[in-house]
């Protein structure tokens, strides 16, 4: 392990994407049974429009969003609708979550309503971002954040600048690179496409380092557009700099600030596999029903990417990869620095599962007996957010709110550096995780108090102002009276 | 004679000074009594149920200043708010007194039985905080997200169909709701 540059703070980590990237995208086989939890994407659960027993076919609407950030979901495979109801979800951290159960009949039939848009320059740039929400896009990267809700907030912004985020999250992960390698004209119609969306002038298409080939391709595909706005931009590998804040200040040299997003200054950030899926959704009419997943560790016999449909089993997966090692310990979505354990492999896959990682004792860090601080720093040289995760722990353990807001918890992005280089072994981040909710709770019960002492205020006084006006009214009528009289 | 008149001249020049110093510094206590008011009332929940005797949280903070009232007497502040109320006014710490009422263990909020409410605007009126619309002779209902969960719209209602249901946010959603930035690699 070596330190990042200390400007940013970040680790030099082990990459492991060797034994991954050696085999080219392989297709999974569609699962017999696909489970689809509605809350796969951030914001609202999506509400469904199927009813058991309906038949679907491939790319088929089958839950519509719920809110503005909610995102439409679509059948990957064709078959009947066997139950909507909780199952075991990666969404809930294999708790169960309402799903939408879908039996494969094997017919491979695809819905035809889909339009193919060969020339997207044709739609307004409204019409268009409407129509990427119709596909059920949301941002690969693993936030699966509705990519509509996002573009939204974009297009306030004038001319934004594009940012496509190829710089994959954390050791392990190859499933941004694989794509970039081997489908760049996917990647740079996509961008193409949300420039339009956005009215974007430029675009960059960042990438670390560590991955030259996907750098060659993409270029390649660029200059076939000829369109001279968009370029490539390689930063060094430093995790988290895929990171979307950590990424931008390694581009653009320029810092969102903590309070707000990226539009607020001007750029908007996607990830390489939304806009891959954008350009097959837009260009293809396929909407998003499979993604690629990286499935490795040493926990695995094979470790490689595969398309996979949306619903599928984690099971299946390991188990057209050779099945797992004798060595394996512990089953990971996402990488080793974030990812989430996996209590049971009989889970779906979702859009946001970029990796899976099947670790073995060479895949983790051991975990000595946590020790006392000693205040030694590292903690803060590494923070990728420049706080300070030395003093956070100290609040965090006193349950000190006031202290844990002024020193900035809810801007920890839970990278794991501190973490992995504190000496005395302190779970730092695990500590966070429990102290944000906690956090959050308070925040709020401090903002809805602020907001009913308002009310409160306002009808005291629009009580007073209406006893005042009635008095006057009063008067009025007594003075009118005597006038009468006299 | 003229010794004596200096000293009753500078006598009634002190007196004055006094006076003038006096009122000044009444206007500094008022104007420090306003300000503990208002950190006070800032510690307070704002939901305005008189739970503590007192008209509303204002009122209860105005006693608190003038040491008429407990630090103890805030059931939906909980022993939180009362640490809090003895940090800042310097007295023992002391966990909230019963005899002002038990919250339930969970957060609660209003709820009307809308075909049941006949529209009498009486929670309308009771409610501190406008968290229930509606009209005369028109179905009332309960603003879930407002509702400080007061129960002062509970009493006035002929028809009894208001009752307190459990409230639904919880902190995950809170966090996913509050956190804009994720790993997006």
């Amino acid at each position: 392990m070596v330190r990042g540059s200390s400007a940013r703070g970040g680790l030099r980590l082990e990459a492991h994407k060797e034994r991954s990237t050696r085999d080219p995208i392989g297709m999974a086989a569609a699962p017999s049974t696909a489970v689809l939890p509605l809350d796969q994407h951030a914001g609202g659960a999506a509400v469904p429009i199927v009813a058991v027993g309906d038949t679907v076919a491939i790319g088929q609407p089958i839950a519509e969003p719920a809110a503005d950030t909610s995102a439409w979901l679509h059948a990957p495979i064709s078959g009947r609708i066997v139950a909507i109801e909780p199952r075991a979800s990666v969404t809930r951290a294999c708790a169960p979550a309402l799903s939408i159960v879908i039996d494969n009949d094997g017919r491979e039939m695809r819905h035809s309503s889909a339009r193919a848009i060969e020339d997207f320059l044709s739609l307004e740039p409204r019409e268009l971002r409407e129509h990427i929400g119709r596909g059920g896009i949301v941002g690969l990267g693993g936030a699966a954040f509705p990519t509509l809700a996002k573009l939204e907030r974009g297009a306030q912004a004038s001319a934004p600048t594009l940012l496509i985020n190829g710089a994959e999250c954390e050791p392990y992960i190859s499933c941004d690179a694989m794509l970039m390698r081997e489908r760049p004209h996917d990647v740079v119609h996509g961008a193409r496409i949300l420039m339009h969306a956005l009215q974007a002038q430029e675009c960059v298409i960042a990438l670390e380092d560590d991955a030259p080939r996907a750098a060659d391709a993409l270029r390649a595909a660029i200059a076939q557009t000829e369109n001279g706005r968009i370029r490539v931009q390689v930063v060094p590998t430093i995790y988290p700099s895929g990171g979307e804040r950590q990424l931008i200040a390694s581009v653009f040299g320029r810092e969102v600030p903590f309070d707000g997003l990226p539009p607020d200054i001007g750029i908007l950030c996607h990830n390489v596999g939304t806009a891959a899926a954008t350009a097959r959704w837009v260009r293809d009419g396929e909407p998003l029903v499979s993604r690629i997943v990286t499935i490795t560790g040493d926990g695995v016999a094979r470790a490689c990417n595969l398309e996979v449909r949306l619903g599928t089993p984690i099971s299946q997966l390991i188990a057209e990869c050779g099945g797992y090692t004798p060595r394996v310990e512990r089953l990971l979505m996402g990488g080793t620095m974030m990812g989430m354990a996996l209590s049971t492999d009989e889970v779906a896959v979702v859009k946001a599962t970029n990796c899976i990682v099947a670790a073995s004792a060479l895949d983790l860090e051991p975990r000595r007996r946590e020790m006392p601080c000693i205040r030694c720093g590292n903690c803060a040289e590494v923070c990728p957010a420049f706080l300070l995760p030395q003093q956070l722990h100290v609040y965090a353990r006193a349950t000190d709110l006031d202290g844990l807001e002024r020193y900035g918890l809810m801007d920890c992005i839970e990278c794991g550096c501190c973490d992995y280089v504190c000496p005395s072994q302190i779970p730092l981040v695990e500590r966070f995780r429990e102290a944000k909710p906690r956090l959050a709770t308070h925040l709020l019960a401090r903002d809805n108090a602020r907001a009913a002492r308002l009310r409160f205020e306002e009808r005291t006084a629009r009580l007073q102002r209406l006893e005042a006006e009635q008095r006057q009214r009063l008067e009025e009528k007594r003075r009118q009276a005597r006038r009468k009289d006299a | 004679m003229t010794a004596l008149i200096a000293f009753v001249v500078m006598m009634s020049l002190a007196g004055l000074s006094l006076l003038a110093n006096r009122a000044a510094a009444n206007g500094a206590d008022a104007a420090a009594r306003a300000r503990l008011i208002e950190r006070i009332n800032d510690l307070l929940p704002q939901t305005q149920c008189g739970r503590c005797t007192f008209a509303g949280c204002r009122p209860y903070a105005t006693a608190l200043a003038e040491g008429s009232a407990d630090i103890n007497q805030c059931p939906p502040g909980g022993d939180n708010t009362a640490e809090a109320l003895a940090k800042l006014l310097g007295r023992p710490p002391k966990s909230v007194d019963p005899q002002f009422g038990v919250m339930p263990p969970v957060p609660m909020i209003a709820w009307i039985d809308e075909p049941a409410c006949i529209g009498c605007t009486k929670c309308i009126q009771a409610c501190p905080v406008d968290a229930i619309v509606g009209a005369q002779r028109h179905m009332h209902t309960v603003i879930a997200a407002d509702c400080t969960g007061c129960e002062l719209c509970i009493p006035p209602c002929p028809v009894d169909c208001i009752e307190m249901r459990p409230a639904t946010t919880s902190a995950t959603e809170v966090l996913g709701a509050s956190r804009p930035h994720v790993l997006s690699g």
